[in-house]
């Protein structure tokens, strides 16, 4: 089957079988390999993308499923210069670096909802994200501190 | 990163290692353009190496750090020494070498520009990738200096002097990791993400009992299914290290691979492995540990005589459980085979042990071989077993395409080399002054012929041997068909539990401070080690001493206050060359529901921590792998492994982390050793003694969810 999404803002097509995870098109059909496989089962986040602004696992979503406009770590921004990515930096928070682009995703998600969320509401929101190397203080902090700037751009929540 | 138990009992050279050569002009790339490139030599696994090792080149080479290019290098020990990313190792191995390294580059410039200006060299000076002649006030940039460093020879790295400590201008600064860049804005930076033209993408179907064998499958079938190129069966052979029999299947994407994968049917030969379990290890290891001991490790004084002294003692029995790495990135590999030669893009931790499996293997040179090594999404130790590039390699060469084997999450769970369980039988006295006067711990482990399995041994001088008059270390082995393992600060993430929590309940049975008890253990007479002395300095009690005052003055343990319900607890451990003391603050609910509320953490590994901001982090995220370690398991089952994914194996997660990790770092002389692993064996048993301090209840076998307890 053929299927055109729009992903990044760009309208791209995919030819693959409608139970196809929108992971495995993002990484194999469109090689978008931001977006990671970590576990298949909707457990760990490291395949997290926003729909319209909304973060979703990609594993878990079959391309014949997805409505809206995809948003990967690649289409956060166009040069890294998204709040999250600049925190991220910052407080030279990843260690393998393996679940932050899931990480991020996540969290421009709960910033888009909730502009400055506090540890319990962090804590909460970032619990389906796995980070086997352990950075979640950094994680928090980082989250803390881009909320301090205003998110604009793609990572933004679209006004329907 | 990393684990890999090194005993302390030879130069690395005797251990097998191959040492390689350091070659300074193979590190150091110096551009007309002016880019200073520096490589980094070993694998990165998250332990931060591609970021640090470059710094100690770029500190003695006087390299601008915000301007210059790391690289990673690929697997070459003829120029880059022994490449490894394991045992704590990558500091101690590279800390001299790489800044005589820098060194070497850096007088090879100041002779270039000497010569360039037909001025003495010692008129001449380095700063910021640029010579300066100091009473001409001429100056050049590296690059400028390019052409004319190509003609002087390098010097002998034995030859160059370093800088006074003092001098540093990057070691001991925070310097962020050199991919973070390319980390947050998505680019292929992992194997996972690595694709060669033409490639197809393969899963490999295995028996879910270790070392069984493929009888038939329905291959005929599966290879009608959409998208599939290849299937065909690999006989593998019995070394569970190696290649394995297995189906393979490949196909234009993963998920069409992955899709007719469950079309697959296999048929198998299990052999008997399948009557193996963890239940039954654990009743073996019963009998076993109230027999008398196959194998005696150490012995001091008289325990028995004081023992009966002390009316008998105390007498615990501990244990801990099987447990896998699970890397966040799960085992992949890209492999490409034509005209004789094969060349890997691999995410592994040991690519000097990689290269005479491939080559027995598939039967070639190792010389055929290159290895490109890949940022790789953690380790802990998974990847020092090079499993999965053999298959890569085999299939490729089958194949005759580029081939990306990618492994599913339950292979990785199912197919992994895990911390053998242990199982101590223990008997302690302690006199009413509070010193630990009898020691005997029979360790129940698995092996066969007096050999210790993979990462399932105990060093005869293993605290508190040494310190206790009355000790012994005896051993007894069953065997087993799982393949074992290094986990992250093996041996010590299961031994640390069992002697903390013991020393803690001698302490309390003595009615005295846990704190004091221990400080008076390592202010006893030291007797003489068993092993002989290797390439690691022996355990220092001073330094121990050193680091638990550290942590009792910042947790306020003196003036703890222990509520019911809420307390502080206190543990120590030394492994890979490290010291480190935490004081857990935990509580527990009446649904014995467990919080971490604050850790804090002391830590002496030398004179200089080199990447300041990466050493806390690298810290706090041992901690967070030890608290893991708490709460799961991985169960054997039929010769499997039960666990097949994170529902059920499942690190710690955001809402569980405590609030705070302090880390203080106490500076002693000596040279710098290694971070990966010794930060967390003590965060298990403090909070176990923390528990019990709260409760009342001895937690003397892991996981705690054996018990009735979780995570609040
Ligand atoms: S890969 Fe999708 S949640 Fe783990
Ligand atoms: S940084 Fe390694 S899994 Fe998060």
């Amino acid at each position: 089957m053929a299927y055109t999404l729009t992903v990044n803002g760009r309208s791209l097509d995919a030819d693959v079988a409608a139970d196809t995870p929108l992971l495995w098109v993002l990484r194999d059909s469109l090689r978008l390999t931001g977006t990671k496989f970590g576990c298949g089962v909707g457990q760990c986040g490291a395949c997290t993308v926003l729909i319209d602004g909304r973060a979703i696992r990609a594993c878990q979503t079959p391309v014949s499923a997805v409505k809206g406009r995809v948003t990967t770590i690649e289409g956060l921004s166009d040069d890294g210069s998204h709040p999250l990515q600049r925190a991220w930096r910052e407080l030279d928070v990843p260690q393998c670096g393996y679940c932050q682009a899931g990480q991020i995703m996540s969290a421009a998600s709960l910033l888009a909802r909730n502009p400055a969320p506090d540890d319990a509401t962090i804590d909460r929101e970032m619990s389906g994200n796995i980070c086997r190397c352990g950075t979640y203080l950094r994680i928090r902090a980082a989250i803390h501190q881009a909320a301090g700037s205003a998110v604009s751009g793609p990572g933004a929540p679209v006004q329907r | 990163m990393l684990a890999l138990r090194v005993q302390p009992a030879g130069p690395v050279e005797a251990q097998g290692f191959p040492m390689g050569t350091f070659e300074t002009t193979a590190f150091i790339r110096i551009d007309p353009d002016g880019t200073v490139t520096l490589l980094a030599k070993n694998p990165e696994t998250g332990q931060g190496v591609k970021t640090m090792l470059p710094m100690l080149i770029a500190e003695e080479l006087d390299a601008d750090w915000a301007t210059v290019k790391i690289a990673q290098a690929d697997a070459d020990q003829s120029k880059y020494g022994f490449q490894l990313a394991g045992g704590s190792l990558s500091t101690p191995l590279n800390w001299q070498p790489l800044r005589q390294v820098g060194a070497a580059g850096r007088q090879m410039l100041l002779t270039a520009a000497a010569q360039t200006w037909k001025v003495p060299v010692a008129e001449c000076s380095a700063a910021r990738s640029r010579v300066t002649h100091g009473p001409s006030g001429r100056t050049a940039t590296y690059g400028q200096l390019a052409s004319a460093m190509a003609t002087v020879p390098p010097p002998d790295l034995a030859s160059v002097t370093l800088k006074d400590p003092k001098d540093f201008t990057i070691i001991g600064t925070t310097r962020a990791g050199v991919d973070n860049p390319a980390i947050v804005t998505g680019q292929p930076v992992f194997s996972i993400d690595f694709t060669r033209p033409g490639m197809l993408h393969a899963v490999f179907e295995k028996c879910p009992v270790f070392g069984g064998a493929v009888v038939s499958a329905n291959l005929d079938e599966v290879r009608k299914l959409p998208g599939v190129r290849q299937v065909f069966v690999v006989k593998g052979g019995t070394n569970l290290e190696g290649l394995l029999p297995g189906v393979a299947i490949l196909a234009d994407s993963f998920w069409q691979a992955q899709s007719a994968r469950r079309q697959l049917k296999v048929t198998w030969a299990e052999g008997s492995t399948a009557d193996e379990s963890s239940a039954g290890y654990a009743k073996v290891a019963d009998q076993l540990g109230a027999a008398a001991p196959a194998m005696t490790m150490r012995t001091d004084g008289d325990v028995d005589g004081a023992l009966k002294a002390a009316g008998g003692g105390v007498e615990a029995a501990y244990s801990y459980p099987f447990f896998g790495h699970a890397p966040l990135e799960p085992q992949n590999c890209v492999a490409e085979f034509a005209n004789g030669r094969l060349e890997l893009w691999a995410p592994t931790q040991t690519p000097s042990f990689a290269l005479p499996m491939l080559a027995q293997t598939l039967g070639i040179e190792p010389s055929a071989i290159t290895i490109h090594l890949m940022r790789t999404g953690g380790g802990f130790g998974r990847r020092l077993t090079n499993d999965f590039t053999v298959e890569a390699a085999w299939i490729a060469k089958e194949a005759g395409v580029p081939v990306k084997l990618l492994w599913t999450r339950e292979d990785d769970m199912t197919h992994d080399f895990y911390r053998p369980a242990g199982y101590h039988y223990l008997k302690g006295a302690v006199d009413a002054a509070g010193t630990i006067v009898a020691w005997r711990d029979h360790f129940v482990s698995f092996g066969k012929n007096g050999q210790f399995a993979n990462s399932a041994n105990m060093g005869p001088d293993e605290f508190p041997a040494r310190l206790v008059p009355n000790f012994a270390l005896h051993a007894s082995l069953m065997p087993t068909g799982v393949p074992t393992g290094a986990l992250r600060a093996p041996g010590s993430n299961g031994i640390a539990f069992v002697v903390q929590s013991f020393i803690d309940e001698l302490a309390h049975k003595a009615g005295k401070d846990p704190l004091d008890v221990r400080l008076g253990l390592l202010g006893a007479t030291y007797l003489p080690a068993k092993a002989p002395a290797g390439l690691f300095p022996a355990f220092e009690p001073a330094r121990m001493r050193g680091v638990l005052e550290l942590v009792a003055g910042r947790s306020g343990w003196r003036a703890r206050k222990t509520s019911s319900g809420r307390a502080l607890g206190l543990a120590f451990h030394y492994s890979h060359m490290g010291y480190f003391a935490e004081v857990a603050d935990v509580s527990v609910d009446a649904e014995k529901r467990v919080r971490v509320h604050k850790v804090w953490v002391a830590a002496d590994i030398g004179s200089q921590v080199i990447n300041p901001g990466a050493a806390d982090n690298m810290v706090q995220g041992a901690v967070i792998d030890g608290l893991s370690q708490l709460m799961y398991e991985t169960t054997i089952e039929n010769g499997r492994a039960k666990e097949t994914n994170f529902d059920a194996f499942t690190p710690l997660r955001m809402r569980q982390v405590p609030a705070e990790i302090e880390v203080h770092w106490l500076k002693t002389a000596g040279p710098p050793t290694g971070l990966g692993e010794p930060a967390l064996p003590p965060i298990i048993p403090a909070v176990t003694n923390a528990i019990f301090a709260a409760t009342g209840e001895r937690v003397r076998s892991l996981p705690l969810s054996k018990h009735g307890y979780r995570w609040a």
